[in-house]
C-alpha cells in the first residue's frame, strides 16, 4: 500500500436472496458508484466477484473489502451446515431438543422440531460442574476422546462442547475441548464456555452448537471468497458484518459464524441511521419492505436498538447481541385473498419474487401486493424493477383482483386494489406503532425511512396511518445494506456470567473479567489493518433485585488508560443500578437485595466515516419530467408527473402527485404531499408547504 | 349483516386488535412480576356495553384467557345494576374466581369507556399477581379445602370512582400480600394498560365515528359467528361421546370422571358435560365460566384461525351439569383448575377426532406437574423452588407431536436448568427425553421428559407433587395408542418410592444426595400404528427415541428392515 489514493478504495457488498448489491466508494476523489447483479446459487462467490468486477477493474487497488452475508442465515433456515456432533454432560443429552419447552404455534398444537444435530450424534461424558463453579465430577478424558472418535466414526465434521455450568468454572470444557481438538482433523471444534460465557443451559448449548454447525459452511464460504479476491489481486482486509451491526475480520467470522445470522440487513439499519442522522433526523423507523416481509427497526437518538438473541426458526435460538429488526408478513408478494367471513385478509402466504406477483406471469394467479400497485398505475408496467422481466402483465394482474377480491366484496378493480393497500398499509402501519410501544417510544416523534426496493411506494401511507410528520427516503435505497458495510464500525462483544449478590460481589474479580474482555478485543482492533479513529470500551452489567428473573441493563462507566481498566466499587454499581432501575420502572424497591448476573462488554474501534456529500447530485441535473402516467390515488385518477430521481439537482422541490423513479425504487409522493431534495440527495417527504 | 363496508371493516378489525396488544405489551414491559413480564400470564380486551361478551382481546397473552375474561366484565355488569352508579372514570377490580373464572391470582380490572356521555364498551386487564395472602406463598396450596385457603378474596369493587382513585382499596390489597411492592408494580401496569386503551380508543373514535366503530363491532361478532357456523357445517351431523378421569382431587383418592357429549347439527355444536363427576373436597374444582372459557380455548385449538370474538360460540351451546366439580359453588377451593381444564380440553379432542378424523388431534399430556422442593439452609433462610414441568403434545394428520412441548391451557416457557441450579441446592441429574413415552401411531406422539433432581443442602428438603395422568395415560386419536402415564418416585434409604397418590404428595423428606424423578406423559398418538413408515420407526429406534422390543410390540417387525 503505497499509494494512499489507490489504498482508499472501499467495497461494500450485500449478497441478498435475488441480487448482490455493490457498493464502490473511491474515497480520494469521493466518487462512490453502485452496481446490482444477480445473485448466483449455489456459490455465491460468482455474484460477489462479478458485481465488484462491475466497478473496479484491478482489485489491487481496494483497500477494504466488507461483506454482508446470508450464507450463514440461509445454511440454518435451509438446514445445510455441517454434520455435527455433540459432546454433553451425563443426563443432558436432549437439552437442544427439549428447548424452552415453547411450541411454535399458540393455537392449533401442530408442528414439530428437529435440532440440527441427530440425536445420535449427541454423546453423553460424566462430568459435572455445579452452579457455585466448584466441580463435582471430573471430566472423564478417556470417554471424551472415545466420544470424538465415534462422531468421527459417524462422519461428523463439527463438533460441540457442552457442559453444565461451563459458564461458572470452564475447567471441564477447556480439558475436554483440549483432547477433543488433540484428535479432531479440522478446527471446527466449539464449547460453550467460548462462544457464549453465559448461565442458562439451551440458550448456551443452541448459539454453540449453531455455531459448530455453521463453521465448516461458512469458512468454507469465505475462505473460497477471500482466495478468489487475492487470486484477482486483492490485497487489502476482508472484513464481514455481524448482526451487531459491526464488522469483524474474517477469520474471526470463520470461528463465529453464528454472530453473522443477521449480517445483511443489520448493515441496512446502520446505513440507515448513518444517513438519517447526516441529514438531520436523529429518530427514524425503517421500513424495508421485501418480496415476503416487511422489516422494521428503530433508531431512536441516533441508536439502533439491540436485542440480546433471535430465533432463526422454530427452536433455533442464537444468542448473541444483534440489531433489533421486526418482521411482519406483509411484502410485496403478499397474497389477498378474502375469508369465510366476508374479510379481506393480506397474507401471510407469499408468492415471493418467484413466482412473484400475477402481473409477473410466472404462474401466481392469486393478487399480491405489487400486483393492486401495479393495477393504480403506481408501478410502470413497461419498466419493471431488476430488469429480469420485459413488461408486466397489467390485464392479469386486474382479472386476479377482479375475481379474488372484487367479486366476493362486490367492489370494482379499483376499489378492490384501493382495498388491498389499505388493509396492507394498515398491517404495516401496525408493526410500527407496536414496534414502538412495546420500548415506550411514541412513533409520532420518529420519521420514516423506507428502504429496500418497494418501501417507498407506502411511505405517504405510513405516515397517514402512523402520524409520522416525515419521511427520508435515502439516495440509493436499493443498496442501504452495502453502504452499510462500509460505514460500520470494528465491533466485539463479550459476555461473563458473574452470578453474584452485589453485597457479595468481589469488585476486583469484576474487573479481571472487564480487563480480559478489554485485552481480547483491542487486540482484535490491533490485528486489523484498518486505523480507527477511536477506541471504546464499553460495560453493561444485566442486574436485578433478587428473585426477580428479569434483568436491567446498567452501563457501568469505567475510564480506560493506556488499556487498563480503573477499579470499580461496589457502591458506584449500586447508584448506577438505581438510576437505570428508576428510568425503566419509575421507582425502587427499597430494601430489597441487588444480584450482578452477566458482565457484558463491547469493544469498538471507531473506523472513518465516508462524507455522504460525495453521493450528493451535482446541482446541474434537470427539474423537467420524463414522463406522465395517469396513476390512481384515493379519490381518483391523476395525471402524474414522473421524474428521474438522480438527475433531480439539490434543494428542489417537486408537488405532489408525482413519482420519482431510479433503477431499483419508486417514490410514490401523494396529492397532498411534496417531496424536498435534501443536500445529501435524499428526499424529504413530507406534507405540502413542509409541515403537517 | 350490517351496512359497514368490507374494506373498512378489515381496518377496524386491525386497528382494534391492536388496541389490545398494544394493553398487552404496556403490561408486559412495566410489570414487576416475571410471571407477567416473562410468561405473558396476563391479558387485554374490549367487551360489550350490554352483554360483557368479547369483541376483541390481544394476541399475546395467555390462551384460557380469551374465554375467560368475559365473565369477568359481566360480574362488573351486574354488580353495576345493583348499585345503579356507573360513571365515566370508574375502575373495577376483583379476583374472585367463583365469579371471573380461573383462580384467585388473577387480579382483574374492568373499567367501562364512555362516548359523548354514553356508555360504549369495557376494556379490562387481567394479569397473575405473585401473592395473595392464604396459607401459602404464591397461592398454590394444594390441600386447600376452601378458598380461604388459598388467597385473599376480593368481590368486585370500585378501585376508581369517576376517575378518583380510591387509595383504601390500594391499603386493603397491600395489607393482604406478601409483596407488596410486586402488587404495587402490577396494580400501576395494569392501569397503565387501561389509561392506553381509553387513549387508542378515543382515537379511534375520532378519526372513524363512534357509529362506525359500533356497527364495525357489530359485524366483527356477525362475521366472527358466521364463520364459525360454516366451520360447524362443514362437520358431519351426528353425536360422539368420551370421557376421561382425573386420578384423585388430592385429598379423596377416587377418580373423577369428565364426561363430554358432542352433538352437531348443521351448523350448531353442543357440548355437554352432563355425566361429570360431582363437586369434589380439593382444588380441582373449577368454577362455571372457567368451564365455559375452556370450551372456547379448545375449539380455538381444533379451528386456530377463528377470531377471538364471542360470536365464535353463538352457535355451541355448553352445557355444564349443576353441582358438578365444573360448576363448584363458593366457597370451592379452585386452585388446581389447570388440570381440571386440561382434562376437558382432551375429551373435546378426543370427541372432535371421532367426529371429523382429518382435524382430529391426539391428547398433549395433560399436567401441568406443579412441583416445589423447599427447605432451609444452614443459615436458616428458607427456599423453595417451584416450577411447571413440560411434556408431549398429541400426533396429528399433518405429523408427529412436539417432544417437551407446554400445555395448550399457557404459552409459557420453562426456567432453565441452570438458573434453578443457581438459585437453589439442587443438582439436575437429568433433563431429558423420557423414551417409550410417546403415544404410537401413524404418527407418533411427542415424547415427554424425564427429570431427575438431586437435593444439595445438608438440611435435605421437602417435596409437594400437584400433578394428573398418573392413572389415565393421555389418548390417541383416529386408532392411534395412548402415551405413558406420568410417573413420580422419591428416593428413601431404603431405595425408590411412589406415593400412594400417584400424582400429587405432600412433605415428603428427602436428605441430601437424595433426589426425585418425574417422568412426564408423552402425547398420544395419530391413526393405526401399523401404518406408521418403516424407516419412521427404525429410525425413532436408531435414536433411542423408543426401544427395539416396544418398537417390535407396537409395530411388528418390518421396521427391522427399514433404514433409519
Amino acid at each position: 500500500m503505497t499509494d494512499t489514493n489507490i489504498a482508499k478504495t472501499m467495497v461494500g457488498v450485500d449478497v441478498g436472496g435475488t441480487f448482490t448489491d455493490v457498493f464502490v466508494l473511491d474515497e480520494a476523489t469521493g466518487v462512490a458508484r453502485v452496481a446490482k447483479v444477480p445473485t448466483t446459487r449455489p456459490d455465491q462467490s460468482g455474484g460477489f466477484l462479478d458485481g465488484i468486477g462491475q466497478q473496479v477493474a484491478d482489485l489491487s487497488r481496494i483497500a477494504v473489502v466488507v461483506h454482508g452475508t446470508t450464507a450463514g442465515t440461509n445454511a440454518l433456515l435451509e438446514r445445510k451446515g455441517a454434520k455435527t456432533g455433540v459432546i454433553c454432560t451425563m443426563g443432558l443429552r436432549d437439552v437442544l431438543e427439549m428447548r424452552r419447552r415453547d411450541r411454535p404455534r399458540t393455537w392449533g398444537l401442530r408442528g414439530s422440531f428437529e435440532p440440527v444435530v441427530d440425536r445420535r450424534d449427541r454423546l453423553e461424558v460424566p462430568e459435572r460442574t455445579l452452579a457455585d463453579g466448584s466441580i463435582h465430577t471430573p471430566v472423564d478424558l478417556d470417554a471424551v476422546r472415545s466420544a470424538a472418535q465415534a462422531l468421527l466414526d459417524q462422519g461428523c465434521d463439527a463438533v460441540a462442547i457442552l457442559f453444565a455450568n461451563a459458564y461458572a468454572n470452564n475447567e471441564n470444557e477447556a480439558k475436554a475441548a483440549q483432547a477433543v481438538r488433540a484428535i479432531w482433523p479440522n478446527p471446527h471444534v466449539s464449547t460453550s464456555s467460548e462462544i457464549l460465557p453465559e448461565i442458562r443451559e439451551f440458550e448456551r448449548f443452541s448459539t454453540t452448537a449453531l455455531n459448530a454447525y455453521l463453521q465448516p459452511e461458512v469458512s468454507g464460504y469465505l475462505g473460497r471468497l477471500e482466495t478468489a479476491l487475492r487470486e484477482g489481486g486483492f490485497d487489502g482486509e476482508f472484513m464481514i458484518v455481524q448482526s451487531n451491526g459491526g464488522v469483524m475480520a474474517v477469520d474471526t467470522a470463520c470461528r463465529l459464524p453464528v454472530r453473522t445470522a443477521l449480517s445483511g440487513p443489520a448493515a441496512g439499519v446502520i446505513a440507515a441511521g448513518y444517513i438519517a442522522q447526516t441529514a438531520g433526523f436523529d429518530n427514524i423507523i425503517t421500513g424495508d419492505m421485501g418480496g415476503t416481509s416487511f422489516d422494521v427497526s428503530l433508531i431512536d437518538g441516533g441508536q439502533s436498538m439491540l436485542a440480546a438473541q433471535t430465533s432463526i426458526d422454530f427452536g433455533m435460538v442464537v444468542r448473541s447481541p444483534m440489531i433489533e429488526i421486526t418482521t411482519i408478513g406483509a411484502g410485496g408478494g403478499s397474497i389477498a385473498w378474502v375469508d369465510k367471513g366476508g374479510l379481506l385478509n393480506i397474507g401471510p402466504e407469499s408468492a415471493g419474487s418467484n413466482p412473484g406477483p400475477v402481473a409477473y406471469g410466472l404462474g401466481n394467479d392469486r393478487p399480491t401486493v405489487t400486483d393492486a400497485n401495479i393495477v393504480l398505475g403506481r408501478i410502470d408496467p413497461d419498466n419493471p424493477i431488476g430488469g429480469k422481466l420485459k413488461r408486466l402483465d397489467v390485464d392479469a394482474a386486474k382479472a386476479a383482483i377482479d375475481t379474488h377480491v372484487g367479486a366476493p366484496l362486490g367492489l370494482d378493480t379499483i376499489s378492490a386494489a384501493e382495498a388491498i393497500l389499505k388493509v396492507a398499509n394498515s398491517r404495516m402501519a401496525g408493526a410500527i406503532r407496536l414496534v414502538s410501544i412495546e420500548r415506550g417510544l411514541d412513533p409520532k416523534r420518529f420519521a420514516f425511512m423506507p428502504f429496500g426496493g418497494g418501501g417507498a411506494l407506502h411511505t405517504g401511507a405510513m405516515m397517514a396511518e402512523v402520524g409520522m410528520r416525515q419521511a427520508i427516503v435515502p439516495r440509493y435505497p436499493g443498496v442501504t445494506s452495502a453502504m452499510g458495510c462500509v460505514i460500520a464500525d470494528m465491533r466485539q462483544d463479550f459476555v461473563q456470567t458473574v452470578n453474584a449478590l452485589l453485597n457479595q460481589l468481589d469488585p476486583s474479580a469484576l474487573q479481571s473479567f472487564m480487563q480480559d474482555h478489554t485485552d481480547q478485543g483491542m487486540a482484535l482492533l490491533d490485528a486489523a489493518r484498518s486505523t480507527f479513529e477511536d477506541r471504546i470500551a464499553t460495560f453493561l452489567l444485566d442486574m436485578a433485585y433478587v428473585g426477580q428473573t428479569h434483568t436491567v441493563p446498567v452501563p457501568i462507566d469505567v475510564p480506560l488508560k493506556n488499556g487498563r481498566i480503573a477499579p470499580i466499587t461496589a457502591a458506584q454499581i449500586d447508584a448506577t443500578f438505581d438510576a437505570a432501575y428508576t428510568q425503566t420502572f419509575g421507582r425502587l424497591l427499597p430494601g430489597g437485595v441487588k444480584r450482578v448476573l452477566n458482565l457484558r462488554s463491547a469493544i469498538t474501534g471507531i473506523r472513518p466515516k465516508f462524507d455522504l456529500m460525495s453521493l450528493a447530485p451535482t446541482g446541474t441535473g434537470s427539474t423537467a419530467p420524463i414522463a406522465h402516467r395517469k396513476v390512481h390515488f384515493t379519490d381518483g385518477w391523476y395525471d402524474t408527473a414522473i421524474y428521474d430521481r438522480l438527475a433531480l439537482p439539490a434543494g428542489t422541490t417537486i408537488a405532489g402527485p408525482a413519482i420519482l423513479t431510479q433503477a431499483d425504487t419508486t417514490v410514490l409522493v401523494e396529492p397532498h404531499l411534496q417531496a424536498r431534495v435534501d443536500g445529501f440527495g435524499n428526499t424529504i417527504v413530507e406534507y405540502k408547504g413542509g409541515h403537517a | 349483516m350490517t351496512a359497514i363496508d368490507p374494506v373498512t371493516l378489515s381496518i377496524l378489525s386491525g386497528r382494534m386488535e391492536q388496541i389490545a396488544d398494544e394493553m398487552d405489551a404496556t403490561l408486559f414491559r412495566a410489570a414487576f412480576n416475571p410471571i407477567i413480564a416473562e410468561a405473558h400470564d396476563a391479558s387485554h380486551g374490549l367487551y360489550h356495553a350490554q352483554t360483557g361478551d368479547t369483541l376483541v382481546q390481544g394476541k399475546s397473552g395467555l390462551p384460557i384467557f380469551v374465554g375467560v375474561m368475559s365473565f369477568a366484565v359481566k360480574a362488573v355488569i351486574e354488580k353495576a345494576a345493583r348499585d345503579g352508579d356507573l360513571q365515566d372514570g370508574d375502575i373495577y377490580i376483583f379476583n374472585d374466581a367463583h365469579i371471573g373464572g380461573t383462580h384467585l391470582s388473577d387480579m382483574r380490572l374492568v373499567r367501562p369507556y364512555f362516548r359523548d356521555g354514553q356508555l360504549f364498551c369495557y376494556l379490562a386487564s387481567v394479569g397473575h399477581w405473585h401473592d395473595l395472602g392464604g396459607a401459602v406463598p404464591g397461592n398454590y396450596n394444594p390441600a386447600a379445602t376452601d378458598v380461604f385457603q388459598e388467597a385473599f378474596n376480593l368481590p368486585p369493587v370500585k378501585l376508581a370512582r369517576a376517575g378518583q382513585i380510591n387509595q383504601d382499596i390500594i391499603d386493603i390489597l397491600l395489607r393482604n400480600t406478601r409483596l407488596p411492592q410486586s402488587a404495587m408494580g402490577d396494580l400501576n401496569g395494569q392501569l397503565g394498560a387501561l389509561d392506553l386503551g381509553v387513549k387508542r380508543m378515543d382515537a379511534l373514535l375520532d378519526e372513524y365515528g363512534a357509529n362506525t366503530v359500533a356497527e364495525a363491532l357489530d359485524a366483527l361478532g356477525t362475521r366472527a359467528e358466521s364463520l364459525m357456523r360454516a366451520q360447524i357445517q362443514d362437520l358431519p351431523n351426528g353425536r360422539w361421546h368420551a370421557h376421561d378421569y382425573l386420578d384423585n382431587d388430592g385429598i379423596n383418592d377416587t377418580p373423577l370422571k369428565i364426561n363430554l357429549t358432542l352433538e352437531i347439527a348443521d351448523d350448531q355444536m353442543r357440548l355437554d358435560f352432563s355425566g361429570t363427576a360431582d363437586q369434589c373436597a380439593g382444588p380441582v374444582n373449577i368454577a362455571l365460566p372457567t368451564a365455559v372459557a375452556t370450551a372456547y380455548v379448545a375449539i380455538k385449538h381444533m379451528f386456530p384461525d377463528l377470531p377471538a370474538n364471542a360470536g365464535v360460540m353463538k352457535p355451541i351451546d355448553v352445557v355444564v351439569p349443576e353441582g358438578s366439580l365444573l360448576a363448584a359453588k363458593f366457597p370451592a377451593p379452585t386452585g388446581g383448575y389447570t388440570e381440571t381444564i386440561l382434562r376437558m380440553i382432551d375429551v373435546v379432542f378426543a370427541a372432535f377426532a371421532q367426529a371429523a378424523p382429518e382435524m382430529g388431534l391426539a391428547n398433549a399430556y395433560g399436567t401441568i406437574n406443579a412441583l416445589s422442593i423447599a427447605g432451609k439452609r444452614k443459615n436458616g433462610q428458607p427456599w423453595v423452588m417451584f416450577s411447571f414441568y413440560g411434556g408431549g403434545h398429541g400426533a396429528s394428520l399433518t405429523g408427529d407431536g412436539l417432544n417437551h412441548g407446554n400445555a395448550p391451557i399457557s404459552t409459557a416457557t420453562i426456567p432453565p436448568m441452570e438458573i434453578l441450579e443457581a438459585a437453589y441446592p439442587v443438582m439436575f441429574r437429568k433433563w431429558a427425553l423420557r423414551p417409550d413415552s410417546a403415544g404410537a401411531g401413524t404418527h407418533r406422539g411427542g415424547l415427554g421428559a424425564e427429570y431427575e433432581i438431586e437435593v444439595l443442602e445438608e438440611n435435605g428438603a421437602e417435596v409437594f407433587l400437584f400433578g394428573e395422568r398418573g392413572r389415565f395415560a393421555p389418548k390417541g386419536a383416529c386408532g392411534g395408542g395412548e402415551a405413558a402415564l406420568n410417573g413420580f418416585a422419591y428416593e428413601q434409604d431404603d431405595g425408590w418410592h411412589q406415593p400412594p397418590l400417584a400424582s400429587k404428595m405432600r412433605g415428603i423428606r428427602l436428605r441430601a444426595g437424595q433426589a426425585v424423578r418425574l417422568q412426564t406423559p408423552g402425547g398420544g398418538g395419530y391413526g393405526t400404528p401399523a401404518d406408521r413408515a418403516p424407516d419412521a420407526v427404525a429410525r425413532d429406534v436408531a435414536r433411542g427415541l423408543i426401544s427395539a422390543e416396544a418398537a417390535d410390540n407396537t409395530y411388528g417387525p418390518k421396521w427391522r428392515k427399514a433404514r433409519g
